[in-house]
């Protein structure tokens, strides 16, 4: 992990750093409060955008200096043309999305790729919490199953089967540990989060 | 932090010698402005804020105008413009003007027309948006400002902040454009056209020239104000103010007033019509008509815009179907359509249009947070 992601506690950052390319057009979905894009625009020299829908997210992007557009995330992106952006991500939010097929469609719509990650309900420790009798919490599933905003629970595997029924084409992904350490071997079992980039076949 | 108001506020007038010659072909020979200044300009001349004002304000944006009378006398955005408060008079030079047309003391239709020393009336030429933005342009140059720091409006204020960033890119730094629209849908034409009807079909009217005449169209001023009104506010907001309540006990089955509702739109029509001038508010609704950047580019706002070289603050409200916030997002399209800086918050008021002049925690946390950016 570089600092900057350290500092921030999100590995996923580092990786999608590495997937895009100075001057090209960022969309963040759901950007919170700017810090990917601030770290995009720091060093990566991109042009970012970022939608979030919250009030307190909202205004600290904009204290941030971030290009933040208050909104709901899928009325968010029917305003926006195809191909507008050269990279949309959605990052650790798609098990919170209700339309998780149209969402992906969307940002394959208004971007030549869509970056994705998500935490993977597959992980070892996760299954373990299970076996155990209880829902897993961790670092990245940190929330209680009374009030976790996820949605939608799946693994590398489904989302895996999931892009082959819809015809996206995965151009690369990138599994991490709960330590933020790449996980080569087993990945459905030992990673802890994903990160995908996707494109249009 | 310190949120006192700016003191006691008073106009300066400043005239203008060299002919405008205005969008339609008119040419206005030589004109006043009056406007109002809060805060310091720095000595690079680089911490300039503008204030555009909507259909019925004018130059007299913050402060009191009366010691006396501190209260009845404050600025239209006193809420938002002063010492600590989100346009921060500590930081910014801040200038409000009345526009051209206006009647609060700025050469307009009931200003005496110097070819007949009588007022300009049906004569005074219908003025535009652009036209706006050029006299504004004026003032900076009398005010020694090259660039402003930000053009800041709502509604029609904030179409004229829009208009600046494609007008003279090089001389905004920022625009706020909060409440506003690329441009009027027919509904909005209907409504002002209207309000335009009741003044017209006035009697007192007098095709424009009631001056001459010691009168005034007040009951199609007061009309035109009370549909004005309604459209400011949501349907929710006038449920919760007044409801179905009655003025009175029971109902009188007659054609006075009997609902609250009734009672409040009268009163606010009255009060207008005693002080606003009936040409500058037909000029003013034919501004907004007309009012559309897009034309020029084959009706491509992103075209329009592209010529820009500002950052945007886009503000709109859930509430405001006047201009609603899909309106708004028409402008943040465009402007990411053309990667172009734009941060863009949809602020929950119930106050409908008129949120924009109301003192809203995150609406002003959003344009202090934004302000708090701009280097001076």
């Amino acid at each position: 992990m570089t600092e900057n992601a350290i500092a921030l506690g999100r590995p996923d950052f580092d990786v999608i750093s590495g997937w895009v390319q100075p001057n090209e057009r960022v969309l963040d979905l759901g950007c919170g409060d700017g810090s990917l894009l601030k770290l995009l625009i720091a060093t990566r020299g991109v042009r970012g955008w970022g939608i979030e829908i919250d009030n307190a997210g909202v205004l600290k992007a904009i204290g941030n200096g971030i290009n933040v557009i208050q909104s709901d995330l899928e009325v968010g992106l029917s305003g926006f043309e195809n191909g507008e952006f050269d990279h949309v991500v959605l990052s650790r939010t798609l098990q919170t999305v209700r339309h998780t097929q149209r969402i992906i469609e969307e940002m394959l719509r208004v971007g030549r790729e869509a970056v994705v990650s998500f935490p993977n309900f597959a992980y070892w420790k996760n299954r373990m919490a299970v076996m155990a009798g209880r829902m897993p919490v961790s670092e990245d599933l940190p929330y209680q199953w009374f009030d976790t905003p996820n949605i939608r629970f799946f693994t590398i595997a489904d989302f895996d089967a999931l892009c082959a029924a819809m015809r996206i084409v995965v151009r690369e992904r990138m599994v991490l540990d709960d330590k933020g350490n790449t996980v080569k071997d087993e990945q459905n079992f030992l990673g802890s989060l994903a990160v995908y980039r996707l494109a249009r076949a | 932090m310190s949120t006192h108001s700016v003191g006691h506020a008073s106009a300066q007038s400043a005239r203008f010698d060299e002919p405008l010659t205005l969008k339609s072909g008119a040419v206005v020979p030589a004109y006043e402005l009056v406007y109002e200044t809060y805060g310091t300009l720095n000595a690079a001349r680089s911490n300039a804020i503008l204030i555009c004002h909507a259909l019925s304000g004018h130059h007299h944006v913050a402060g009191y105008s009366d010691p006396e009378r501190v209260k009845e006398t404050l600025g239209w955005w006193d809420n938002m413009i002063g010492p600590g408060k989100p346009i921060d008079t500590e930081k910014f030079f801040v200038v409000g003007l009345n526009n051209l047309g206006g009647c609060h003391g700025s050469t307009g239709p009931s200003s005496p027309n110097p070819a007949s020393g009588h007022p300009w009336g049906a004569d005074f030429p219908l003025v535009t948006v652009e036209d706006w933005v050029q006299a504004q342009a004026r003032l900076a140059d009398r005010l020694g400002i090259d660039a402003w720091a930000a053009v800041v409006g709502g509604s029609l204020g904030g179409m004229q902040a829009l208009q600046w960033t494609i007008d003279l890119p090089d001389r905004v730094r920022h625009a706020a454009v909060i409440a506003a629209a690329p441009k009027l849908t027919a509904e909005n034409i209907a409504f002002n056209d209207v309000a335009r009807q009741a003044i017209l079909t006035d009697p007192d009217f007098h095709g424009g020239n009631f001056y001459r005449h010691h009168t005034k169209p007040a009951r199609g001023l007061r009309l035109a104000r009370m549909l004005g009104h309604i459209t400011y506010l949501s349907d929710d907001q006038m449920a919760e103010k007044f409801g179905r309540r009655l003025k009175g006990e029971g109902l009188a089955y007659g054609f006075g007033v009997e609902f609250e509702i009734e009672s409040y739109l009268r009163y606010q029509g009255d009060k207008f019509a005693s002080w606003f001038d009936a040409n500058t508010y037909l000029l003013m609704t034919k501004a907004l008509d007309y009012f559309d950047p897009a034309h020029a580019t084959g009706g491509s706002l992103a075209a329009a815009l592209a010529r820009a070289t500002a950052k945007f603050l886009v503000v709109s409200f859930s509430t405001d179907w006047r201009f609603s916030p899909a309106r708004s997002r028409e402008i943040v399209n465009a402007l990411v359509h053309n990667g172009q800086d734009v941060a863009y918050a949809e602020i929950a008021s119930s106050f409908g249009h008129d949120s924009f002049l109301m003192k809203d925690e995150q609406y002003h946390a959003i344009v202090r947070a934004y302000m708090n950016r701009i280097a001076v």
